[in-house]
């Protein structure tokens, strides 16, 4: 049987693609297998994890439930588009500061869900944090760095 | 998964007819149904993706109650400034639910269409026997793992758990769904298993949840979804109850009691019983307590899930008495 693909235009990180895809591709598996675009990762691949998490038109989401063509016509942004010239986004330099890592498979998860946070008005207070960032699961147990992490980045915005 | 062909709609016209057809599904935020697809539960061979389609996304509330359009995300409905103020339950049963992501991406009319998460029903690599998926094929949660399955509801061909957060919420405050020219209650959508465990929901083919309607009531406005679970977050109820409460002029009698009790049912379970055992009564923890355990009346446990038939009544009790303490 040949397969059937469909074209599908993503904006991606301010870059416009077009691919050819078959319907059942995911946004997850477009970005990093035709687009090189590695930095989102695949952690659970069923919304479990949240390593996958990038932004379409500003909210973050899950990349591996959300097929590439739904995505046609919105403004996605993954970790590769956050920092500008060079310069770390400050929730990633946040990230490096308060040691937020181990083995990093969740990091760009855990950073773009960040950013939403603080964006959303969701990072007032330690117990807040951790509600709000409860979609990012990290097997490691960076946990308490992760959440001063975000605290900083937060008040960094707020200042 | 599967690959299947994909159909975006440009207006609910062409989405309702392109759904009737055999083989094709709706598709709005796809956090279910994708995952379904990924399990091979669902084998859809069209998906008619509704998330493109304009005004099905607004919140209007106002005295009489809200108006919610089904592309309404989980997130900004839980958010909304007049949600929260007036209709409490509605926005705490949103926020506790999933995680921030799936609630950026689920509508509410998705959410109603929601599936349940029996480990059986998910898995059919490994079990074949499930009379949700297969009608006639058995159910593999009986005699199983089921700590997580009702004890409310069931039948002798399925105890696979309703897991929703928000139509627990619905139902307890007489919320309806808009299916196109057609009124439904919520609690008449969700259908017991009985004999037919895989039919789940009173919609028929080429019918589309357009938006929902909550009435406004003092007990809406005194509300709050109360939900129990293994860890704290991110996690499906092992008990949950919304509740809504009002009070006469005296301050103490009850005047109106709304109670709905998730994560123990196979559907949204709204319980009369309660409600009607303390409606005219003094607001006191006894009484709360006796008639609380009401709310699980004829349950049946199998083994591993009995803790919810204790767990149950003391969520009930504790939620009405916590909105007896806000007067």
């Amino acid at each position: 049987m040949t397969k059937t693909t469909i074209p599908v235009h993503l904006d991606i990180n301010g870059h416009h693609h077009e691919l050819q895809l078959e319907p059942r591709v995911t946004l997850l598996d477009a970005l990093r297998e035709r687009l090189g675009l590695t930095g989102t990762k695949k952690g659970c691949d069923h919304g479990q994890c949240g390593a996958c998490t990038v932004h379409i038109d500003g909210e973050r989401v899950l990349a591996c439930l959300t097929l590439a063509a739904q995505a046609e016509g919105r403004a996605i942004t993954t970790i590769e588009g956050l920092a500008r010239e060079g310069e770390l986004h400050p929730v990633q330099a946040a990230f490096l500061e308060q040691d937020a890592f181990q083995c990093g498979y969740c990091t760009s998860g855990q950073i773009m869900s960040a950013v939403a946070c603080i964006r959303e008005g969701h990072a007032g207070s330690d117990e807040e944090i951790r509600e709000y960032m409860a979609g990012n699961l990290c097997r490691c147990g960076a946990y308490p760095h992760i959440v001063a992490a975000v605290r900083q980045a937060a008040q960094e915005f707020a200042a | 998964m599967r690959d299947f062909s994909y159909l975006r709609a440009g207006s609910i016209d062409t989405a309702r007819q392109a759904a009737a057809l055999p083989g094709a599904m709706l598709l709005a935020g796809g956090t279910t149904l994708i995952d379904l697809a990924k399990c091979g539960v669902a084998q859809p061979d069209t998906l008619v993706d509704i998330t493109h389609l304009k005004g099905l996304d607004r919140i209007e509330i106002g005295e009489h109650g809200a108006t919610i359009g089904a592309l309404a995300k989980m997130s900004h409905v839980a958010d909304h400034a007049d949600i929260k103020s007036r209709l409490p339950a509605i926005s705490e049963a949103l926020w506790q639910a999933a995680s921030a992501q799936i609630r950026n991406m689920a509508t509410i009319g998705g959410n109603l269409m929601q599936r349940t998460r029996c480990p059986y029903f998910r898995d059919p690599a490994n079990f074949s026997a499930c009379n949700k998926r297969q009608p006639g094929s058995g159910c593999s949660a009986i005699g199983g793992v089921t700590r997580g399955h009702a004890v409310l509801g069931t039948s002798d061909a399925c105890i696979a758990m309703y897991p929703g957060d928000l139509a627990t919420a619905l139902v307890a405050f007489d919320a309806a769904m808009h299916l196109g020219e057609r009124k439904l209650l919520v609690d008449d959508f969700f259908l017991l298993p009985g004999s037919t465990p895989d039919k789940e929901h009173a919609i028929e083919p080429g019918e589309m949840i357009t938006a929902i309607e909550i009435p406004g009531s003092a007990a809406a406005r005194r509300s709050t979804y109360l939900k129990i679970r293994d860890r704290q977050s991110y996690e499906f109820a092992a008990a949950s109850a919304a509740v809504g409460l009002e009070l006469e002029a005296d301050g103490r009698t009850i005047r109106d009691l709304r109670v709905a009790l998730g994560g123990v049912a196979t559907k949204p379970w709204r319980a009369r019983a309660v409600e009607d055992a303390l409606k005219g009564k003094v607001l006191e923890p006894e009484a709360v307590r006796a008639a609380s355990q009401l709310s699980v009346e004829g349950a049946v446990d199998h083994g591993a899930n009995h803790y919810k038939i204790e767990l149950a009544p003391r969520v009930v009790a504790r939620a009405i008495l916590k909105l007896g303490e806000t007067a």
